[in-house]
């Protein structure tokens, strides 16, 4: 029933699917056939059962441990959890691009089903492009890294997962990037339907924002599970390597939170609709580009193919016609598109294209950081590396105007502002700015770090504020207040929600430039201080546990005398893997966190000693709360009506039904 | 205001923001590109001790061993290429894949005596893979030709160095 035959079957039956998806809407869009345009939801909705089916079947082959199944008997064991069993599916390559194709299904299901408003030509498209490039992708696994190759003669047990990976943050981590990489393709579909359209308008704008904010929620989460994993697990006490991995999420990121922002213009003023497709399609780009030539090594290396070339060329023919396809048709079409809003540079728009021009030079910071070393590989086959002194010292004075312009911009009324009334209603936040710049003075060192945290203040302050001002506080009554509040719209709470959150990551950034660390080595009961803190090791046990030996350490840590906590840091030796894992201890109370590790120990006897590194990391668990606000925001902006698809159709004919 | 003043005012901004990124860049390129070098280029053309650099080679077999520092535990262990060794101190706790005889890069500066001071230690491998640099390395000094079959297990490989470099 649910063999690895049957999976592979409904494989190529979604990819057959996907390709009918993507050749007859837009065959039947160009003859203005209303019967093959709507045929499209229905074959986004089949195909998306038939991939769903196929993954259920390699999910049951992990879970009922078919070693006759190639990637089961060399990513599992019997002696594997049963939850990563499950996730492990997606812990591999040939996996990961089976989900990656299923999450693409859900969002065309998605189009499908929440998309009835929209014209059924548009939708038509739309499902037609997420149909192409679902079908590419599928080709790409059933030709190349099929997940159901099966093994002969099958091997007893699976060679295992990685220890490393057993993780719950990193079970979920990869499907919700996913999610957020993928989401980004129904504003791209929406952007080559517009183009081959021709047409953009206001309207477009509103059916765009919301599967842009949705996806970019979730790209917000990933990002901030993967650092938050790697800050707990790996054990090194920082939190982000600008690794090109790490780049990867991030650079779509920025270009999508400014598509999110653009699509505003769009959807409130009719500008900016050339940037905003351009913007679609770029984000939705170097999420391919990010998952892809990463994650396979291509970036890191371009002879990684070397042992399977064909996985390469195919997956640089598919991005060359995604990525080449969309650009063409944009500078075919592009010109066709004309902006109608007019606005002076000092409005609600001109700051938004602010910031977007600030989100993209930043973007393109990280973009020439992350290529640079594969180019000059390549080049001039000097091996280099750049790392976070780069980043830091390109990314950071970017970042600065950036915030400043997040207070300002909220503030501004749309078409044309009078900036000396706005800086009237943004004193209070100018005065607490300037409370924090003295604080960030006193606690922090270093110029970047206290003007940033001295900005995120002000992001803070100036949201709030903001918020207060439109709920009228101080202005009405208490009756008016509520009045006001129940009709100031979701989308508006969102963004505040959404800047708020944006504030408290960077002062959780700022906060962990002052980290301080410490690597000793002691004797059991002996004593060293770091930052105020008394550690001392109380007691070293040996344990085992499950499928490891382990080493455990207690330290207690006090602070004036008083006993703050007990950390119990541990080193794990996995003897069938021959491998060792650090577990870390990390006490926190939400300001600051206390972060413990183990290592080697050395001597016998008496002269046993321990080498410990000891962490103080202020406000590190702000970094990823800022990140799950910001996804808030970003959630609670959906829930706006406005935002609901068709919700302004429903609107109008309640209206016209009243008069 | 017209659609061309407004122009004006769009096009001065992206000037503006993606000169200064350009800026930034170049900037920090120039000081904090990080070159990763093999033991033996160490040996021949030592950078100055300010620049930071990759340091990629093999662990030598036997020759890791922990100086202590006013109670700061340093390790130190010798990195090499085949052609030459550098002594790199560390300190800290060297990572859970650390293994003499197995590939490494260390993050660090060279000293005025010749030596390596890491700030940070990676061997982030099993034991088959290797990093890419050090593979490149070992192709270039003719250690290992990829035509032939696999790369020599480490640490015979090694031993066979140490040998050398000591006779």
């Amino acid at each position: 029933m649910f063999g690895p035959e049957q999976g592979h079957f409904a494989l190529a039956l979604a990819c057959v699917l996907a390709l009918v998806q993507f050749a007859v809407p837009l065959w039947g869009a160009s003859r203005r056939d209303a019967r093959l345009v709507g045929l499209a939801p229905y074959l986004a909705v089949s195909q998306l059962i038939a991939l769903g089916y196929s993954f259920l079947c390699l999910v049951m082959c992990a879970v009922s441990d078919d070693f006759s199944v190639q990637n089961v008997a060399a990513n599992s064991a019997v002696s594997k959890p049963l939850l990563y069993k499950i996730t492990g599916v997606w812990g591999n390559h040939e996996g990961s691009v089976l989900l990656w194709t299923l999450i693409l299904a859900v969002c065309g299901g998605a189009v499908s089903l929440f998309g009835r408003n929209l014209p059924d030509i548009l939708r038509g498209r739309v499902l037609a492009i997420l149909g192409g490039v679902s079908a590419g992708f599928q080709m790409f696994c059933l030709l190349t890294s099929d997940p159901f190759d099966r093994v002969f003669p099958a091997p007893m047990d699976g060679q295992g997962m990685n220890p490393l990976l057993q993780d719950p943050g990193l079970a979920f981590h990869p499907p919700i990037l996913y999610t957020g990489y993928v989401g980004f393709a129904v504003p791209f579909a929406f952007a080559v339907a517009a183009l081959i359209e021709g047409r953009v308008d206001a309207a477009w704008g509103r059916w765009v924002r919301p599967w842009a904010v949705a996806a970019w929620c979730f790209l917000t989460c990933g990002i901030a599970l993967g650092s938050w994993w790697s800050y707990y697990v790996l054990g090194w006490g920082g939190y982000w390597f600008w690794d090109p991995v790490e780049n990867a999420s991030l650079i779509p990121w920025l270009t999508g939170t400014a598509l999110v922002h653009s699509a505003i213009v769009v959807e409130k003023r009719e500008g900016l609709k050339i940037w905003t497709v351009l913007l679609a399609i770029a984000t939705f780009s170097f999420s391919l580009s990010g998952t892809f030539l990463v994650r396979s090594g291509i970036l890191n290396s371009v002879h990684a193919f070397a042992n399977d070339p064909a996985r390469g060329v195919f997956i640089l023919a598919l991005l060359a016609i995604v990525i080449g396809g969309s650009l063409t048709l944009f500078a075919w079409r592009a010109p066709s598109l004309t902006s109608t809003g007019l606005f002076s540079p000092v409005s609600r728009e001109g700051s938004l294209v602010l910031n977007n021009i600030l989100l993209c030079s930043i973007c393109a910071v990280v973009v020439t950081g992350t290529m640079y070393p594969p180019f000059m590989q390549l080049l001039a086959g000097r091996t280099i590396s750049v790392g976070k002194p780069f980043f830091d010292a390109a990314t950071i004075p970017l970042t600065l105007p950036l915030l400043l312009a997040m207070g300002v911009g909220t503030a501004l009324p749309w078409k044309r502002a009078q900036l000396a009334r706005t800086f009237s209603h943004l004193y209070a936040a100018a005065g607490i700015a300037a409370i924090g710049l003295v604080l960030c003075f006193w606690k922090l060192s270093g110029i970047l770090p206290i003007a940033c945290g001295a900005l995120a203040v002000w992001v803070i302050a100036a949201s709030v504020s903001d918020v207060l001002r439109r709920i009228g506080i101080g202005h009405t009554s208490v009756q008016g207040v509520w009045e006001r509040m129940k009709n100031l719209p979701r989308s508006s709470w969102g963004a505040a929600l959404a800047h708020i959150g944006a504030g408290i990551t960077i002062l959780g950034l700022c906060g962990m430039s002052q980290a301080e660390h410490a690597i000793v080595e002691v004797h059991i009961g002996e004593t060293r201080s770091l930052a105020g803190d008394d550690w001392t090791l109380l007691d070293v046990h040996d344990y085992i546990g499950p499928n490891y030996k382990a080493m455990q350490a207690d330290i207690a840590i006090r602070h004036n005398g008083k006993l703050v906590t007990i950390l119990h840091p541990e080193k794990r030796d996995f003897t069938t893997q021959s491998q060792t894992t650090t577990e870390v201890a990390i006490h926190t109370n939400f300001i600051t966190d206390l972060y413990g590790v183990i290592g080697d120990r050395h001597g016998t006897g008496q002269d046993t000693t321990y080498v410990l590194r000891l962490h103080r990391n202020p406000l590190a668990p702000w970094m990823w709360l800022g990140g799950l606000v910001m996804a808030i925001g970003g959630a609670f902006s959906l829930s706006d009506r406005r935002m609901r698809i068709g919700a302004p159709k429903r609107a109008s004919a309640r209206n016209m039904a009243r008069a | 205001m017209t659609r061309k003043t407004r122009r004006l005012w769009i096009v001065i901004a992206c000037l503006a923001c993606v000169g200064s990124a350009a800026a930034l860049t170049l900037r920090a390129f120039s000081s904090n590109i990080v070159f990763f070098m093999a033991p033996s280029q160490v040996k021949a053309n030592p950078p100055s001790p300010d620049r930071t650099i990759r340091l990629g080679g093999m662990v030598m077999a036997g020759s890791l061993h922990r100086i202590n520092e006013n109670g700061t535990p340093v390790n130190a262990f010798e990195v090499t290429d085949g052609q030459a060794a550098v002594e790199v101190h560390y300190t800290g706790i060297l990572p859970d894949l650390f293994r003499e005889g197995q590939s490494v890069v260390a993050l660090g500066t060279v000293q005025k005596d010749g030596g390596f001071t890491a700030s940070e230690v990676l061997a982030k491998h099993d034991e088959t893979y290797m990093p890419k640099e050090v593979a490149d390395e070992l192709k270039r000094t003719g250690k290992w030709d990829p035509r032939f079959g696999k790369a020599p297990d480490a640490s015979s490989w090694d031993t066979m160095t140490a040998k050398k470099a000591g006779g």
